[in-house]
């Protein structure tokens, strides 16, 4: 079956080159090219630059097939074209008989007749050449009028800030992995800022600050994404074209060029991505070299990089299950070659569980510990954190804490909720609405410190100030009958049976009675978790739960956000169902008693696997707590695609300076079209291949491009998009980004493809050669001038808006919904 | 000529007895005293309501599924003379005695009965001996959960079943395929495929997932046969086409079915009205169709209008205004412009009417003939008991402070100009000289001095604003969205130019009757929509469970408890089939990965036919099994044990699959086998003890002493139910 493909493919690259010297074997000839340069583009540029349809012979998958050995000889019969077809059934007896003929042919493969060597220099600069001016053109969009606006724009306000963070040290809490804003926090060190601006709002002014250095190093990064793209769209598609193509679709969008342009996670997540996936091409493309120094490279580098952009934003998970299954597809055909002893396979399997996850994993673990290493000061995020978490933090009241050992009656406390990320008990001064159980005081969660959120431990059945001196110090033990008053606002924690707002079934807790006299449903029992009657109650170390007396619930958070009503804080309920789980085990954080010594307490230290868990534990739940509202515009994923709706990063009204997040419209209506234009092309060529079609030459080996490495971007970009669909979570139209990417690569293969295909049912050459060149100048030029009308977007623009004909945009609001 | 005379007539019955005693012990077992207990049990209590609202034609609107198993039940009650008089509000009542229990209960139960003759032939389609497919049926027989579930008013045993059916009547069809394919018997059996699929889904939405599991396979089964040279292209292209008619448009035709007959029974309005638009609620009987048939249908300049929200959320809600005016200063500080609130009110009121005016022309009446408004028109809306104009301007609305305040003028008090002139963009329109209609027409109102749009916000005003929900005009209008655009409900010509009179004429009540019909697909397109969005409280429920519970059996249910005695239904499974299967997947899961990592190096276990039958097998038991589960991973609505049932039924399949497997392939001598053999005895024996022990709480026809009690909660996490005397 391989071998009738084999022919074809030789066929081919005589037909491609027919500068080179014939009369060999068909089988080596295509192998001849193959071993001399793995991992560099193919394609003289003279020949390029000719307009000629110039391609290397031998795509990746061949490659994999000759690496394996499974050349049968040249001159077989069996049915053409079977290559597309998956691979199982291979080791079939004719395989492994083919193993012989194909190693005997390699000596012969490596005495190739060069070109001349000055043409080969020459074509190798102008490869580096257009490389460079692909690279130069990229800088130069990403780099022109950067420091415009002088002002925060758009999440610069939050990303900003958490670089100030880490030069000032201050601990604080964000849904996203440190590194990115790390990065930033870096960058800005480096250039010279000294994290005192308050990045407050939008709009703000820098005045004098230096922010160009952290714009600098977000636009460095977003400019190496296009000669990524160049790169990889070369390693997969061996067409300079097309490469040309996807680079120049991304040099000339908006949406990247503006994303690239300020201080934001995007850039940094981008970077990563295209880095990962390019370092996976050209490792792919090493394997006929396996444990070589290149492929050991390579793929290491695809481990660091997967390890950077999970430590970015946790969407860099979707390239890491793009690399995960290329893996276990490689894996999979190297444990199917018998030739391969199952040693060998399991030194494979080895090579890449240490750089495809040892590595990333240790280095993902390094930057949390990097992070807790440099945020050592007690800051705005600390009440998300278990207590034990906060007496690392130098300046926290935990720290080195001094505080009573013992809760006694009259001592204020604070109580926090055991599980993760729920926070202390809270009150305060609004009443449930009508229709929501008792009209009465809230009692919510929070996670931020508080006043609201102190607590006066009182006996059940006096009023009496127990802080008087003449009382004697009494000690709340375990199985205690207590009252709970809330400090500011003197009423009782209290319980009875209403409906809790949210869960069903449990019970609402509220603040009731006046200066702290209430009735009977202010009486909790205080326990300790596994501990005998009468025992002491310790502050942060003993496990309680407070019980009501007259229902016998237990007071615990169910974990749900309450509605506005409530102030987005979490619900507070009594719950009858008598569970052990940590929604319902408290502890006590701070307490003040004047008539007790402060003793020194060393707080139970948490080890780093700790922190690290609590920490994700606290990020996940921040993440899905990022609910969207009703009545709100939410961005929806179908909206994306296309370019249904931008962001604005700055500026509403005309005399503002106006930057708004869009893609040029252009370029995401060619991506769209060419994803439905691949998905039939690609349906059309499988469906013929399963057939037993015979392909021609040419376009058997144009279809192998296409579905390979087109199948690889089209994966890539389905990984980056569908997920989005499942999300529960508020999403923005930048989400898109990486998955633009992706598909501004497959676009460039594709109309390669598509324009190649069109030539070569031309009959005259002349003709043929014209219509590519007429086709990807177009295409080149298109989008060139699409980007000079839109460029304002992006650059930035004052004056009226783009219903007024004076406006720059005037007449390019081809969309009701973008709103520049 | 009549050469059948020459032959005697001979019939040929080949009945197969094992199908007749297993379909006779299934019966028995399912409808063993179906009628006891006479009261309401469990979720029977949902699902009634939905039955009496088919009885007496009202419409509803359930957005737990479609509307197939709702009907199927409700046939039942149709079938015994149910008039729908019944109250379901309480687990645990007593039915009345015009309730028909046992028909109601007799359509579950002989599906839960057929699952067992079902689950033989599947075994048998699927190549495997009739001694694993009588082991497939008898499990299924002694599965207490099944039983449990089967016999109430619940509609887990016909997802159940047609999950079944779909999967056996493609098996056969894929059996017939090899022999002759085109035949009547290959027709019958793909066109069955999708309408079981489709039955499937219409039942609940769940059953989505076996159909896309079917579809799958039938995917794989195609790809190969395009890979068939021996056929020609046009034989292929048959074969596609008739799979796509059998598999998808038959399906799909069937849903559309289902809905057409919902809505031809349920045609009368009823409780669930309010979620529907006006258009909707004014194609039923009765309800809105009362108001506003007869209704003029262009809205003119003189107009009396309601304007109802589109949106709908948090209820659906009139454009309304009242005397009181904003308050001077807020709680916050802010202040107001201090002029007549406008508000939107969830109730039908008189203070609902406003007069759409011409702001060129003095007069509140409708001219002769009636000048229609148009799209871009610009006009005026008088509130119709105040005689204020409907006002926006640039002052910070009381609870959305980035939005303009909208207030009905007021004249005196505060110096600031009116600015009362709204443009009409008709969002629905098909051309842009539409004219507005009512119902039919979804407008926004767009203020003419700042573009800002009339919105709903969605925010209750505090006690000054009598808790009614903000409107305010929003500048920033990113898009289209519902809370914007607002519909006209009820509407009349007005008719009296002085206001007492205009104030009698909004009192009295709107006219006559002529019916304004939408087509079937909007109707269809409008409840599948609003179906779908009904959010599910996801409230906790004292028998919720997570899907992990499942697997393991740690969770359990009480249906229905004696008034008197402690006798009680529980949802409880037989631990020892809930155990091995979930055994069988594992062993199934390791073996198959083995079998693939050897066949890759060349090393042959098993022959290919074995292997296709092997892998077959998986793909539809442990895949139904996988289909069926983990998508409750990712559900956010709460979750009860019975939802693992058609996972499990799908399991249960895979039990003697892997069973004749380890018999046939694991056990190579004869020893070994018999040992095995006599093993699997064992075992079996001890899941119908375990059967026996249950039994008084899966039929709950016999009360047992608190002591049996507590000897049957075998663990913690099963609530059984124990009464304190």
């Amino acid at each position: 079956m391989l071998c009738a493909t084999s022919r074809l493919l030789a066929a081919r690259t005589a037909t491609a080159l027919p500068s080179q010297p014939r009369g060999r074997g068909p089988g080596a000839r295509c192998r001849r090219r193959e071993l001399h340069f793995p991992g560099h583009p193919e394609v003289p540029l003279s020949e390029f630059l000719a307009g000629r349809l110039a391609r290397s012979s031998v795509s990746a998958s061949r490659r994999a097939i000759l690496r394996r050995g499974r050349m049968p000889p040249a001159v077989g019969g069996g049915p053409a074209g079977s290559e597309l077809r998956p691979r199982r059934g291979r080791c079939g007896p004719q395989v492994t008989r083919a193993v012989g003929p194909d190693v005997a042919a390699e000596p012969a493969a490596r005495s190739p007749k060069r070109p001349a060597r000055g043409s080969r220099r020459f074509e190798a600069a102008g490869r580096w050449a257009l490389l460079a001016l692909v690279t130069l053109l990229s800088f130069a969009t990403r780099f022109h009028r950067l420091d415009e606006p002088p002002h925060i724009c758009w999440d610069e306000t939050h990303f900003g800030k958490m670089g100030s963070y880490y030069i000032n040290r201050t601990f604080f809490f964000d849904v996203h992995p440190p590194l990115g804003k790390m990065l930033i926090g870096l960058a800005g060190y480096l250039s010279g800022y000294d994290g005192t601006f308050l990045f407050q709002k939008p709009g703000d002014k820098y005045e004098h600050h230096n922010y160009m250095g952290m714009r600098g190093f977000c636009a460095f990064l977003g400019s190496l994404l296009v000669p990524f793209a160049y790169l990889t769209v070369l390693e997969l598609s061996r067409s300079l074209p097309a490469a040309l193509l996807s680079a120049a679709l991304l040099t000339f969008d908006t949406g990247c060029l503006t994303l690239s342009q300020y201080i934001l996670l995007d850039p940094i997540l981008m970077f990563f991505i295209m880095a990962a996936m390019l370092s996976m091409v050209k490792y792919n493309s090493c394997a006929n070299r396996p444990f070589s120094a290149p492929w050991w490279f390579w793929l290491s580098l695809t481990g660091i990089n997967l390890a950077g952009a999970l430590g970015v934003k946790f969407v860099g998970l979707f390239i890491i299950l793009q690399v995960g299954w290329n893996t276990i597809s490689d894996l999979w055909h190297l444990f199917g070659d018998l030739s391969l002893s199952v040693v060998t396979v399991g030194k494979h399997l080895t090579a890449r569980v240490l750089c495809l996850i040892v590595l990333p994993l240790t280095l993902y673990t390094a930057t949390y510990a990097v992070h807790f290493m440099v945020l050592n000061k007690s800051g705005p995020g600390d009440g998300f954190f278990s207590s034990a978490f906060q007496a690392r933090l130098s300046g926290n009241n935990l720290h080195n804490a001094s505080i009573p050992e013992h809760l006694a009656y009259g001592s204020v406390i604070t109580v926090k909720n055991l599980r993760m990320a729920i926070g202390y008990l809270h009150s305060h001064r609004h009443l449930y609405p009508e229709g929501i159980g008792a009209r009465q005081q809230q009692v919510t969660t929070y996670l931020h410190k508080d006043y609201n959120n102190l607590w006066i431990i009182k006996k059940h059945n006096t009023n009496a100030d127990p802080l008087d001196p003449s009382f004697p110090v009494e000690f709340v033990r375990h199985g205690d009958i207590i009252r709970l008053e809330h400090k500011e606002t003197s009423r009782n924690l209290h319980s009875h049976y209403h409906e809790a707002p949210l869960t069903r079934k449990h019970y609402q807790v509220t603040g009731y009675g006046i200066n702290g006299t209430g009735d009977s449903n202010d009486f909790w029992r205080i326990e300790v978790v596994n501990r005998k009657f009468g025992n002491r109650i310790k502050v942060l170390r003993s496990r309680i739960r407070l019980i009501h007396l007259v229902t016998g619930c237990v007071l615990g958070s169910s974990g749900k956000v309450l509605p506005k009503w409530g102030w987005e804080q979490l619900e507070v309920t009594c719950t009858p169902y008598l569970k052990e789980t940590l929604n319902s085990i408290w502890n006590v954080e701070d307490h003040i008693n004047p008539k007790l010594p402060n003793i020194s307490l060393d707080v139970l230290q948490p080890t780093f696997p700790e922190i690290l868990l609590e920490s994700h534990m606290v990020m996940i739940r921040g993440n899905s707590g990022l609910k969207p509202k009703d009545n709100e515009f939410t961005s929806k994923p179908w909206h994306w695609p296309i370019n249904y709706q931008g962001l604005r990063f700055s500026g509403i009204n005309d005399t503002d300076f106006r930057v708004y997040l869009l893609g040029n419209p252009v370029v995401w209506w060619l991506n769209l079209l060419s994803i439905a234009l691949y998905v039939l092309l690609g349906s059309i060529i499988a469906v013929a291949v399963q057939r037993g079609a015979h392909l021609p030459a040419e376009v058997e080996g144009l279809s192998q491009v296409l579905l390979q490495g087109g199948g690889q971007l089209l994966l890539g970009w389905m990984l980056h998009y569908f997920p989005f669909f499942l999300m529960g979570r508020i999403l923005y139209f930048h989400h898109y980004f990486p998955a633009m990417l992706f598909s501004s690569m497959l676009t460039g293969i594709l109309w390669d493809t598509v324009l190649q295909l069109c030539a070569w049912s031309l009959a005259s050459p002349f003709l043929a050669r014209g219509m590519y060149a007429a086709g990807l100048l177009s295409l080149l030029l298109g989008t060139a001038y699409s980007f000079y009308l839109f460029h304002p977007l992006a650059y930035g623009m004052v004056g009226p808006l783009a219903q007024d004909p004076r406006s720059p945009m005037a007449g390019l609001r081809w969309l009701e919904s973008w709103d520049f | 000529m009549l050469g059948f005379l020459e032959r005697p007539v001979v019939v040929t019955a080949d009945i197969n007895l094992n199908v007749v005693a297993l379909t006779a012990v299934g019966l028995l077992s399912r409808l063993w005293r179906l009628a006891y207990p006479r009261a309401v049990v469990f979720d029977e209590v949902y699902y009634g309501q939905y039955i009496s609202f088919y009885m007496k034609r009202i419409f509803f609107l359930d957005g737990s599924g479609p509307p197939f198993g709702h009907m199927l039940l409700a046939l039942g009650g149709y079938l015994g003379g149910f008039d729908g008089n019944f109250l379901w509000n309480r687990i645990g009542a007593e039915y009345s005695s015009n309730v028909p229990v046992w028909s109601l209960r007799l359509l579950p139960a002989l599906t839960g009965a057929l699952l067992v003759p079902m689950a033989y032939q599947i075994l048998l389609e699927l190549g495997f001996s009739h001694c694993a497919a009588t082991g497939a049926a008898l499990l299924i027989l002694i599965e207490n959960a099944l039983i449990t579930q089967a016999r109430l008013m619940l509609l887990e045993s016909v997802l159940i079943f047609f999950n079944l059916l779909a999967v056996l009547s493609y098996l056969k069809f894929a059996n017939s395929q090899k022999q002759r394919p085109f035949s009547l018997r290959w027709w019958f059996w793909l066109t069955l495929t999708g309408m079981a699929c489709s039955c499937a889904v219409g039942v609940k939405y769940v059953g989505v997932f076996t159909y896309l599991l079917v579809l799958a396979v039938a995917g794989v089964h195609a790809w190969h046969l395009i890979g068939d040279r021996t056929l020609s292209h046009v034989r292929v292209l048959c074969h596609l086409l008739a799979r796509v008619a059998a598999l998808l448009v038959v399906p799909a035709l069937m849903y559309l079915l289902f809905f057409y007959v919902h809505l031809t029974l349920v045609y009368r309005s009823g409780p669930h009205d309010q979620i529907m638009s006006s258009a909707f609620q004014a194609s039923l009987e009765g309800g809105l169709a009362r108001i506003t048939q007869g209704q003029p249908l262009e809205v003119a300049y003189g107009s009396q209008v309601t304007l109802k929200n589109v949106f709908g959320k948090p209820v659906p809600c009139w454009l309304h205004s009242h005397q009181s005016t904003y308050p001077m200063i807020y709680e916050n500080g802010r202040g107001s412009s201090h002029q007549q609130q406008v508000t939107c009110y969830p109730f039908k009121d008189v203070n609902n009417w406003w007069i759409v005016k011409d702001p060129g022309r003095h007069p509140l009446v409708v001219s002769s003939p009636p000048r229609p408004v148009r799209h871009g028109d610009v006009v005026q809306l008088v509130h119709g008991m105040t005689t204020r104009f409907l006002n926006t301007h640039d002052v910070a609305a009381p609870l959305s402070p980035h939005s303009q305040e909208v207030s009905c003028y007021v004249d005196y008090n505060i110096s600031m100009p009116s600015q009362n002139l709204w443009r009409l963009d008709i969002v629905n329109r098909e051309s842009d000289t539409e004219v507005w209609k009512t119902i039919l027409s979804e407008v926004r109102l767009v203020h003419v001095n700042t573009s800002a749009v009339l919105k709903l916000s969605g925010a209750h005003l505090p006690d000054w604003g009598f808790r009614q929900l903000e409107v305010v005009g929003e500048k920033l209008s990113r898009g289209y969205h519902e809370s914007m655009v607002w519909n006209v409900e009820e509407h009349r010509y007005g008719k009296s130019q002085e206001q007492k009179e205009r104030e009698l004429e909004l009192h009295s009540p709107a006219q006559m009757d002529v019916s304004r019909n939408l087509s079937f697909m909007a109707r269809f397109l409008e409840l599948q929509w609003r179906m779908l969005m009904v959010k599910s409280d996801d409230s906790e429920h004292k028998y919720s469970s997570s899907p992990l519970d499942w697997v393991t059996l740690d969770t359990s249910i009480a249906y229905w408890l004696h008034p008197r005695t402690s006798a009680q239904i529980h949802l409880l499974g037989n631990v020892v089939i809930w155990a091995s299967a979930g055994l069988a997947t594992a062993v199934y899961a390791l073996l198959f990965f083995w079998y693939l990592l050897r066949r890759r190096r060349c090393i042959w276990d098993l022959s290919e036919d074995c292997w296709l039958r092997w892998v077959l097998a998986g793909a539809l038991c442990a895949g139904g099994w996988a289909v069926n589960y983990l998508p409750f991973f990712l559900m956010e609505k709460t979750l009860f044990l019975y939802h693992y049932l058609p996972a499990l039924t799908f399991q249960i399949l895979l039990l003697p699959v892997v069973l004749q497997h380890v018999a046939d392939h694991l056990c190579r001598s004869p020893l070994l086998r018999s040992v095995f053999g006599s093993l699997v005895v064992a075992w079996y024996s001890c899941a119908c003890h375990v059967f026996n022990t249950l039994r008084p709480l899966t039929y709950g026809d016999r009360s047992l002493s608190p002591g049996e009690l507590k000897a049957l909660r075998w663990k913690d996490s099963w609530d059984i139910l124990i009464r304190k005397y």
